[in-house]
């Protein structure tokens, strides 16, 4: 389904992403997703309605209108969650499951890593770690951590 | 009805106690506290800790700088939802937002416990409904409400501090499993006492023989032959002891370990057996494999060959240094200078070694696991002809293996030239400080000779106790693993002293059945009560939760809330075996074993005899064609045997049911692999299984559930929708439009004919499963 300018998109009260369709029909809560919110942010957006059916695809974000891009994105950052690990700063034990104490670009946490198969390599050095309650922290360059994060990291993986 | 703070509202931590303290107002001016969340996400999704409370008059929020407070009117509504793992909560009158907050789902619980409160304050109008309380219920941890395992106090989410930290001492451990041979042990450790004690004659005999012997020649005297054969005789008896010896505790202790590796072995997979679905889910099978396979070897080899020759010598060198301390204490402490360096350095090394094997460990099973990936999808490989790019995994994933093996290498490479360097030198500082004390005629020469045969010994003990070092560290990362795998407790724990299940009649209730995975709750709040005999078809979108009401029935997982019941009884409170035993479960997949086609049938009830085989194959409409295959019932299948289809496949499995003759049937959508011929052929043969037996039946094409007396529509993890074809079909809910969607979709593909003709894709979320059908259609079946 390409996109056209014939739909629009808005705000109602109630904090909800209105999409008004070609045929004027209105979706009351759609939300949007990326297609690689990990490998390709701005790759790919889609618009799909409460039931999740798909209404509108965006192949990157510089197709978007400006506007609606504004309503995308503040949308997209009460959903998109992955704060990414900028530091490992202690681990209880090097055994799982482990403690650890961390900063991330969303301030500093603590998260509990359950085993060492809750460390996953996406692709090349992206590491994707889901915590015992099911967050995800990213890593985005595993080489690139500090010395004292990467000989912690090195542990358990 | 006025809210009451339930006993399960929790007192507040100690330091939102002092913020609330601090506040500009009293939060009891409105009313009481009902719930509190600590949430810990901002409006940013930034981690930043505040707290809500709900009391009766009011919702009071505060982060410790600005207090927000709301009154609680009668159009409030609080809703709930969560997405990637962030939970929101959104505070919402008839037209307005007036307040969303985030979470993430560690909180979850107390969140949602927030909301029922809220939910049942503002309801208060309506009929108080008792809630049920069972006694499975009480088993759910109070601070992070999450279930802990039965028959403990401590629960594993919140106190993480009984995580044993992994160290030399897990092979304390393996005790359990020496235990039942310890009288071996004992008399194995005495012979190594006495075997080496025996070899620690001959050096001591080397004194005399000097000293009585050569040095009196030396000196003019003639040797006295008779003493000298003597001497002879005796460090030939010492040698002839300590080989006697030693073979027997070699015999002795190497078959102690055997076993105890044998059990350890059947221990692992016993309890690996018996943990629930979920652990499975969460690992990879080469992983496991290893676990239980390399890994227990590596412990036998270890209990076995190292363990000993790390006793013989711990001994050896406490019964050299007390014979040269005996002989001259002066010259003793000269020799055994170096040692507590050595000691310092083992100990040194031993760290980073550890740390190096378990990484070579997890790469180890890296490399099984691509393996146990390749093989079983090894068509797929070959359709896309990806051959180069496994083969490339497989070379990297070795490459990385030699790259941390050659890093533990270096420092392995560098340990043992140290210690035999030191070894060297001390060798040469006794030379040195004997010849000095020979020469001042502190000692004699025979005194020297002995020392020097003792250090010989003593400095090769300490060389390979210094090796046993590695093989200590890889049993240790080793131990860890498999006590990984037996320190687990199984979601679904077996009752105590269950009583024998009578008679089942069939009878399933389900009673307010919740089930969260994680903290993300899959299922809530279905009530369902299917009496005997009857058959019940579940429908809904894929993700609706139909599967996992059928694990909960099964009891692959246990409920988070509410409860299951078999003939009014609880099935937490009946053997887990028992339960099973009355269930017959024809999966999608119909899973064949390496064996026979008979004993596959029979595989619920092995000493079932030919004639009920043979019943219960033509029941399932197996009969025919198995008596088509050249060996008939003894036709071997599964892994590297007959090839059989899709369809007689699942007729097999049909037939595994039927021979249990089990009270209760699932049907885990039993038809859908197959093609719609096949479909009729299994559809005749499960209709002679359904025949008296209570049902419960998921399948994605609705054309299958027919037969069903009733039909569950799920959505979303809730029941919507319950009543029979017709009666939901005037109803023309949720059911209606599946329907209408499957019938359309059904059209299309008569229209369209193949799928080489594009049917304008109407974006229906069953258009996967047109693809399917249409895959089917074809025959395809990669």
């Amino acid at each position: 389904m390409m996109h056209t300018q014939t739909y629009q998109l808005e705000r109602d009260d109630l904090g909800r992403l209105v999409f008004i369709d070609q045929s004027g029909k209105r979706h009351v809560g759609i939300y949007p997703v990326r297609a690689f919110p990990i490998t390709a942010i701005a790759a790919g957006i889609s618009l799909m309605d409460s039931s999740g059916k798909e209404l509108c695809w965006f192949t990157d974000t510089a197709s978007i209108p400006q506007n609606e891009l504004a309503l995308i994105e503040a949308e997209l950052a009460t959903r998109e969650f992955m704060p990414v690990i900028e530091k490992i700063v202690k681990v209880s034990t090097f055994a799982t499951p482990s403690i650890w104490d961390i900063e991330t670009d969303r301030g500093p946490t603590r998260i509990r890593l359950k085993g060492e198969e809750d460390i996953r390599r996406i692709a090349g050095n992206i590491l994707l770690i889901s915590d015992a309650n099911g967050l995800q922290f990213l890593i985005k360059d595993s080489t690139a951590l500090d010395k004292g994060s990467k000989k912690l990291l090195d542990r358990f993986r | 009805m006025k809210p009451e703070n339930s006993p399960q509202t929790l007192k507040l931590p100690n330091d939102w106690e002092r913020v609330l303290g601090e506040l500009p107002f009293s939060i009891t001016d409105f009313g009481q506290l009902l719930a509190w969340a600590e949430l810990d996400l901002d409006q940013h999704l930034r981690f930043e800790k505040s707290l809500l409370l709900l009391l009766e008059k009011s919702l009071v929020w505060t982060n410790g700088k600005e207090v927000l407070q709301w009154p609680i009117t009668a159009e409030c509504t609080l809703v709930h939802g969560d997405h990637a793992g962030v939970g929101h909560l959104k505070l919402e009158t008839l037209q307005h937002l007036e307040k969303i907050w985030y979470f993430t789902l560690a909180v979850n619980p107390h969140v949602l416990r927030l909301q029922a409160s809220f939910k049942k304050m503002n309801a208060a109008h309506h009929v108080h409904e008792e809630h049920i309380v069972n006694e499975y219920d009480k088993q759910i941890c109070p601070v992070c409400l999450s279930p802990k395992p039965a028959n403990s106090d401590s629960c594993p989410t919140c106190d993480p501090e009984d995580d044993a930290p992994p160290s030399t001492w897990t092979l304390f451990k393996l005790w359990r499993f020496a235990k039942p041979y310890k009288n071996k042990l004992l008399l194995g450790f005495v012979l190594t006492l006495l075997s080496t004690g025996a070899t620690l004659v001959p050096p001591y005999l080397t004194m005399p023989l000097m000293d009585h012997i050569l040095i009196p020649y030396e000196k003019g005297q003639p040797i006295d032959f008779h003493l000298a054969s003597l001497y002879l005789l005796a460090l030939f008896g010492a040698a002839l002891l300590a080989w006697g010896l030693g073979w027997w505790k070699t015999y002795l202790l190497a078959l102690v370990s055997e076993r105890i590796g044998a059990d350890l072995r059947n221990t692992t997979f016993e309890h690996l057996l018996k943990l629930s679905l979920e652990y499975f889910g969460g690992k990879r099978t080469g992983d496991l494999i290893a676990r239980i396979g390399a890994e227990t070897d590596r412990i036998c080899v270890f209990l076995s060959l190292y363990a000993l020759d790390f006793a013989t010598d711990v001994l050896m060198i406490t019964m050299t240094a007390a014979i040269l301390v005996s002989i001259d204490p002066l010259l003793a402490l000269v020799t055994l200078a170096p040692l507590p360096f050595i000691v310092w350095m083992i100990h040194v090394v031993r760290d980073r070694l550890r740390f190096g094997f378990e990484k070579i460990d997890r790469i180890w099973s890296e490399v099984t696991n691509i393996l146990a990936d390749t093989i079983p999808g090894i068509r797929v490989v070959k359709a896309f002809a990806q051959e180069d790019r496994e083969l490339k995994r497989f070379v990297d994933s070795n490459k990385h293996n030699l790259q941390i093996n050659d890093r533990v290498n270096r420092i392995w490479g560098l340990f043992s030239p140290t210690v035999t360097l030191l070894t060297e030198t001390g060798l040469l500082v006794v030379w040195g400080f004997g010849i000095w004390q020979v020469a001042h005629r502190h000692i004699s020469v025979g005194v020297l000779i002995a020392f020097l045969a003792y250090i010989g010994r003593f400095y090769i003990r300490l060389d390979s106790m210094s090796r046993i070092v590695s093989h200590t560290q890889k049993a240790a990362a080793g131990a860890k693993r498999i006590f990984d795998i037996l320190d687990h407790v199984s979601s679904v724990p077996e009752p105590i002293n269950p009583a024998p299940l009578a008679e089942v009649q069939g009878r399933i209730s389900l009673k307010e059945v919740g089930f969260r995975y994680g903290n993300r709750a899959v299922t809530k709040g279905i009530n369902l009560e299917i009496a005997p005999g009857e058959m019940v078809g579940l429908v809904g979108h894929s993700g609706s939760g139909k599967s996992t009401l059928v694990n909960l029935i099964c009891r692959f997982y246990d409920v988070s809330a509410g409860s299951i019941a078999l003939d009014g009884r609880d099935i937490r409170s009946i053997g887990i075996a028992d339960y099973r035993k009355c269930i017959g479960l024809v999966l999608q997949e119909p899973f064949l074993f390496f064996g026979t086609i008979a004993e596959n049938i029979a595989y619920g009830k092995p000493d079932a005899t030919r004639e009920e085989i043979i019943e219960a194959a033509r029941a399932a409409h197996a009969h025919e064609f198995i008596l088509r295959l050249p060996l008939g019932y003894d036709s071997l299948v599964g892994e590297r045997g007959q090839s059989l289809s899709g369809g007689e496949r699942q007729r097999i499995s049909i037939a595994r049911a039927l021979l249990i003759n089990p009270a209760i049937l699932i049907l885990d959508e039993a038809t859908s692999s197959v093609d719609t011929t096949t479909e009729k052929e299994i559809q005749k043969a499960l209709d002679n299984l359904v025949k008296g037996r209570t049902t419960i039946a998921i399948a994605h094409r609705l054309s299958t559930l027919r037969k069903a007396d009733r039909l569950v529509v799920l959505d979303k993890g809730e029941i919507v929708e319950i009543g029979t074809h017709e009666s939901l079909m005037d109803a023309q809910g949720s059911y209606y439009q599946l329907y209408q969607a499957q019938i359309r979709q059904a059209a299309e593909l008569v229209e369209g004919g193949a799928i080489g003709d594009t049917v304008e894709e109407n974006n229906d979320v069953r258009q996967e499963e047109s693809l399917q059908v249409i895959a089917k259609n074809l025959g395809a079946g990669v």
